[in-house]
């Protein structure tokens, strides 16, 4: 019996989806259909999924316009929180403080000037029963973007739900938890590499074992490339972070299975417009092929990389801050060209300060406007077929694959050791260093345009844009709050939370998540439960190279 | 005799990728440039410069702490007898130049100066008017 084609695979699971209620046609009049090409190309929802994880893509369901909040004390952003879900939103991002980032209490004397002022600050779990107070989080979906203490937020956002009556089963959402970019490119580490990753392996196991809704990962290229990265290396590097955890899954006595279906990842969309569609077509295709060939995954979830897009940061100027408005559209574009599964735009003052919330708002309406005027989203993967694009596709691909080799070659065959290794050798922050003084060299030697920047500067002088302002008036509430639980807690209960934590960090064999959830519920602090796994684990000190 | 930098990142922003580009366009520029690496505070920083004896010591600062930090710098680097002077890159909001230049702060890089200008900026601070 022939096999089935790609075409026919397609054609069956396109037919079972649900499609949105919409005529598909041009403005015009023409007639679209869900995708173009030959009977023999590749389709979207088969593998190895190069031209999307869905046979109807944005037929069925848009990408999720996904914005990130938080600010202030846990108060106010509860407030925004709650805002987002009466006005249609289903799922909430959290932006922490740069404290909470770091596994610091507001009042440690390194906090001083951040609290509260890129996100919100969070110390004990007062502070997340009041993030979370009146909404339900057994229908919302809840995205922490957090790393070095994610699985001590995990407990805490455990802890909560379960004291309001919500099991850890039904909870819903994902962990940010990608340690080894952290050391590679955004550099909020704490512990030392190894140390780190034993803890991602805890939040691992545990969320495959109680979690079942709980996405354990997001595989994070965006910093990677806003340190400095080309794409290829951005799509390598991600790849390979995501192979490692695989691997260390495995570890843990978990199959691929268990654990692949629970990994997102997070790309960068920068300026290249056909470069960077060209990357996450490679990205999926590369995926699968890794996950079936190389790591012997049978479920097809395995296979499907999902993504989320961020638009670049770095490509934005502060000369003429509103033609920053024109680079994110053409960027959030390719994100979606590109197919990706939800969609975060930067607002056009983020080379000036946070964003007001007027930028903010303008950067959503520019996702709408892709969604809704264009008529992009009807077709999947329309620029598939192009000689242009499959060339660049396979090329990033073969970039990858070389990048792969390499990596491989630190960790003599195995990707979790190479990328340990390539932390500790400084090798891929050498090479991300590397790209980003290349790139710099070019703009400075006018090689290469930035509107506004090098060349079209007339009206760089009247850029007067009303930008937020945050007072330090947050901090000192914060500061009030955390006192206040810290007079009110029973110390002894914390003390001996606490002191288990210390006694189950030195055995590698159990899993910390039970102590740091107990912990939790005493009102241990964040800062004093990391520093408790500091004690044993020691803190990781990047040799400064440049 | 070459001008000597000392260029840090002090409290918690980790975005350490324009300091270290700006690091090697300074030695492009003939320059010695000493790198702190990361999560300094001000009293390490203004200690390193002090030990390092450096012309210039310059600050990156991206995580919007820099109201807070680069007065505090400067306020070390003089309490331990050091009149160097302090320049800061970064996300700056315009309605900020002022008040920190007037904090002590004696040059602010917004994004997109040209590694010539900073180059320029420097050598002037360090020439002394004749």
């Amino acid at each position: 019996m022939a096999e089935e084609s790609a075409f026919e695979e397609w054609r069956e699971r396109y037919e079972r989806a649900p499609i949105r209620p919409e005529r598909f046609a041009t403005m015009s009049g023409v007639p679209l259909a869900a995708v173009y090409g030959p009977p023999d190309a590749e389709f979207p929802g088969v593998y190895p999924y190069t031209r999307g994880v869905h046979a109807s893509m944005y037929r069925s369901r848009l990408w999720t316009m996904r914005m990130f909040a938080g600010f202030g004390t846990a108060l106010d952003t509860n407030e925004r929180f709650r805002e987002i879900i009466r006005s249609g939103g289903t799922g909430l991002s959290t932006a922490f403080d740069m404290p909470t980032l770091l596994g610091l209490d507001s009042d440690d004397p390194m906090s001083l000037g951040e609290v509260g002022r890129c996100g919100v600050a969070i110390d004990t779990l007062a502070d997340v029963h009041d993030l979370f107070a009146n909404i339900d989080l057994s229908s919302i979906t809840t995205s922490m973007t957090i790393n070095s203490p994610a699985a001590v937020m995990l407990a805490l956002f455990v802890a909560h739900a379960e004291s309001v009556g919500v099991p850890r089963h039904q909870l819903g959402g994902t962990l940010q938890n990608d340690i080894l970019k952290e050391y590679q490119a955004q550099k909020e580490f704490i512990f030392p590499p190894r140390q780190s990753m034993r803890l991602v392996r805890d939040t691992i196991a545990f969320t495959a074992a109680e979690m079942p809704k709980w996405n354990s990962i997001s595989v994070s290229g965006y910093h990677i490339r806003e340190a400095g990265s080309t794409a290829a290396e951005e799509l390598a590097f991600t790849l390979a972070n995501g192979f490692a955890y695989v691997e260390l899954a495995r570890q843990a006595g978990l199959g691929v299975d268990d654990v692949a279906p629970r990994l997102s990842f997070f790309f960068n969309a920068h300026i290249d417009f056909f470069e960077e569609i060209a990357k996450y077509r490679a990205a999926r295709r590369l995926w699968a092929r890794w996950m079936k060939e190389h790591y012997g995954a049978t479920d097809e979830r395995s296979w499907q990389l999902r993504f989320h897009t961020q638009t670049a940061g770095v490509s934005l100027t502060a000369q003429q801050p509103e033609i920053n408005i024109a680079r994110t559209a053409i960027e959030a574009l390719a994100g979606v060209l590109g197919g990706t599964q939800s969609l975060h735009t930067n607002s056009m003052d983020e080379a000036l300060a946070l964003p007001s919330e007027k930028a903010a708002r303008i950067a959503l309406r520019t996702q709408q406007i892709i969604a809704h005027e264009t008529n992009v989203a009807n077709v999947a993967d329309p620029l598939g077929g192009s000689w242009f694009i499959e060339q660049l596709t396979d090329e990033l691909a073969s970039e990858a694959e070389v990048l792969f080799a390499h990596i491989a070659k630190m960790g003599e065959g195995s990707m979790l050791e190479g990328c340990i290794r390539g932390i500790e050798e400084n090798w891929f922050q050498g090479r991300i260093a590397d790209s980003a003084y290349e790139l710099e060299r070019s703009f400075n030697a006018g090689e290469r345009i930035v509107v506004g920047v090098n060349d079209f500067t007339e009206g760089n002088d009247d850029d007067e844009l009303a930008t937020l302002r945050i007072t330090d008036e947050d901090e000192r509430k914060q500061l009030g709050r955390l006192e206040a639980v810290r007079r009110d807690r029973d110390d002894e209960a914390v003390h001996s939370a606490l002191a288990r934590l210390v006694t189950e960090a030195a055995d590698p064999t159990i899993n910390l998540m039970p102590a740091l959830i107990a912990a939790a519920s005493t009102f241990a602090t964040i800062g004093e439960m990391m520093s408790a796994l500091e004690g044993v684990f020691g803190r990781y000190v990047e040799v400064p190279t440049l | 005799m070459s001008v000597r930098v000392l260029v840090a990142k002090v409290g918690l922003d980790g975005h350490d990728r324009g300091i270290k580009v700006v690091a090697r366009l300074l030695r492009d520029a003939g320059m010695e440039v000493v790198y702190t690496g990361l999560f300094q505070t001000p009293e390490t920083v203004a200690a390193a410069a002090i030990q390092e004896d450096v012309d210039v010591v310059g600050l990156s600062m991206l995580s919007g702490a820099h109201m807070t930090l680069a007065p505090l710098v400067v306020h070390a680097l003089r309490e331990g007898g050091s009149d160097v002077p302090v320049v800061v890159g970064g996300i700056v909001p315009p309605g900020d130049l002022e008040e920190l230049l007037s904090l002590g702060v004696a040059a602010v890089f917004r994004p997109g100066t040209s590694g010539e200008e900073i180059v320029e900026v420097i050598n002037a601070l360090v020439t002394p008017p004749r």
